[in-house]
């Protein structure tokens, strides 16, 4: 018999922090999927620590949000029982891998984003959230050091990586519009001292993006106006297939363990 | 009675002040309402069960032990037996598990071990003690240098970077050969001079 799906509350705090949550979870599995396909052995061993990395924070997260839904939903629940419409992640953290290139820019900008959160997330009203922040914040300068480094090296490289890392800029770009939206949810946690408002660590965020662009010789692409809906729970098409491959074990022996 | 082998850090941050004596007349768990003869009772286990402790190694790194790595923070008397107050290295090492069954295991014949895992303030590589870095080095892991506050993403060539010395010839020599290794605290090095690679605990 397979396992039950779970739905979680719509109270704002809760909504903010499983967007957060699940960004980081959802982006460790698609790097996750690295793990024994890195270009080199050294570069496999980055991605899955960096997984691994994410996979803790979105632990913390995930207890945290469970606590606060009071459905007594635990970690594992919340990450393998929730269907797509219940993820409220950017829909930037659910595409398809793609090459190496693509997995660099799209760590680069989440790395950065994720930092910039971490860092006024450690001033959080909730001292769980806050102290969560406080390891994280550490662990995303470090992911973030790491693909800044590539990025550089595969922009200012050879005539294939230059292709490839402008491709992966061209494609993501459109992608990273929500990881700054507004809305009710966000504005709650603004006032309440839960969170930032994300628009406000767009500056900053497009002042790193800018700063290791021009060290890379790329050129950002034009903005776009298209704005993904994740975080609202609408996702793209690849996040059913994501969640099938993620959750199979749970929903089929559900409660296994190894 | 001999000395707790954690650093005690003060609840909102800050240094912490180096392996401390625990204050006599602080209540240890529910004993401070017992006898006399029972607080020094407990006391003597409590003594007993740092010892234990302080034989527990460190899953992925086994040449320091977990009260070196600096994660134990606290260890308490309760009703049933005792509460240990753990601190995570990294939000994802996948020791963690392990290192609670392996403290429960160690301490089980104080009855009841609970865990808590204590988040904040987040645990840094300075806490290592002295002993434990030196140990690091004498098994071939370079040791944490002084962990820094926040840096801003630095964009100069591997090469200027300051080096670091190599764990068996002393050679500063040496180059990264990854940001990561074997496990998430450590980074893979190699040494120009006597052609050795070498982990290096990354300070955070």
């Amino acid at each position: 018999m397979s396992q039950q799906s779970i739905k979680v509350g719509d109270k704002p705090e809760l909504r903010y922090l499983l967007r957060i949550a699940d960004s980081c979870l959802v982006l460790s599995q698609r790097i996750a999927e690295w793990c024994g396909h890195g270009p080199i052995l050294e570069e496999d061993l980055a991605l899955s620590n960096m997984a691994l990395d994410l996979v803790g924070q979105a632990r913390g997260l995930l207890t945290r949000a469970g606590e606060l839904d009071g459905q007594g939903h635990d970690e594992d629940q919340l990450a393998f029982l929730r269907d797509e419409r219940q993820y409220f992640n950017p829909v930037l953290m659910e595409l398809p891998r793609g090459d190496f290139a693509f997995t660099t820019v799209r760590n680069f900008a989440a790395a950065s984003w994720l930092r910039l959160l971490w860092q006024r997330l450690q001033h959080s009203s909730d001292a769980e959230v806050a102290a969560i922040a406080g390891k994280a914040v550490k662990e995303a300068a470090y992911h973030q050091q790491h693909a800044a480094d590539w990025l550089v090296r595969l922009g200012d490289g050879t005539e294939e990586s230059r292709r490839r890392v402008e491709a992966a800029l061209a494609e993501l770009w459109p992608y990273f519009n929500e990881l700054f939206i507004s809305d009710a949810v966000d504005a709650a946690a603004a006032a309440s001292g839960l969170g930032p408002a994300w628009s406000s660590l767009h500056a900053d965020w497009q002042a790193a993006m800018e700063e290791i662009l021009s060290e890379a010789t790329l050129a950002a692409p034009k903005p776009s106006r298209y704005v993904p809906s994740g975080h609202l729970g609408i996702h793209s098409e690849h996040m059913g297939h994501m969640l099938a491959e993620m959750q199979y074990l749970q929903r089929a022996y559900p409660g296994g363990v190894w | 009675m001999s000395p707790p082998c954690t650093l005690r850090v003060p609840p909102q941050g800050g240094e912490p002040a180096g392996p401390a004596k625990p204050d006599p007349r602080a209540p240890l768990g529910n004993s401070n309402t017992a006898s006399d003869l029972t607080a020094e009772h407990a006391c003597g286990r409590l003594s007993a069960a740092w010892e234990v402790l302080r034989q527990i190694p460190d899953p992925e790194v086994p040449v320091i032990s977990l009260c070196e790595l600096g994660i134990v923070r606290d260890l308490k008397e309760t009703a049933a037996g005792l509460e240990v107050v753990l601190t995570p290295t990294y939000s994802g090492c996948p020791a963690t598990e392990l290192i609670q069954d392996n403290v429960r295991e160690a301490l089980a014949r104080f009855g009841e071990i609970a865990i808590t895992l204590q988040r904040a303030p987040a645990w840094t590589t300075d806490w290592i003690s002295e002993e434990g870095k030196a140990k690091l080095q004498a098994y071939g892991i370079a040791p944490p240098g002084p962990a820094s506050g926040p840096q801003p993403v630095r964009l100069v060539h591997r090469a200027s970077l300051t080096r670091l010395a190599c764990p068996r010839c002393g050679s500063e020599q040496t180059e990264k050969l990854s940001a990561f290794g074997s496990t998430a605290c450590k980074a893979l090095y190699r040494c120009l001079s006597c052609r050795e690679p070498f982990e290096h605990f990354k300070p955070i």
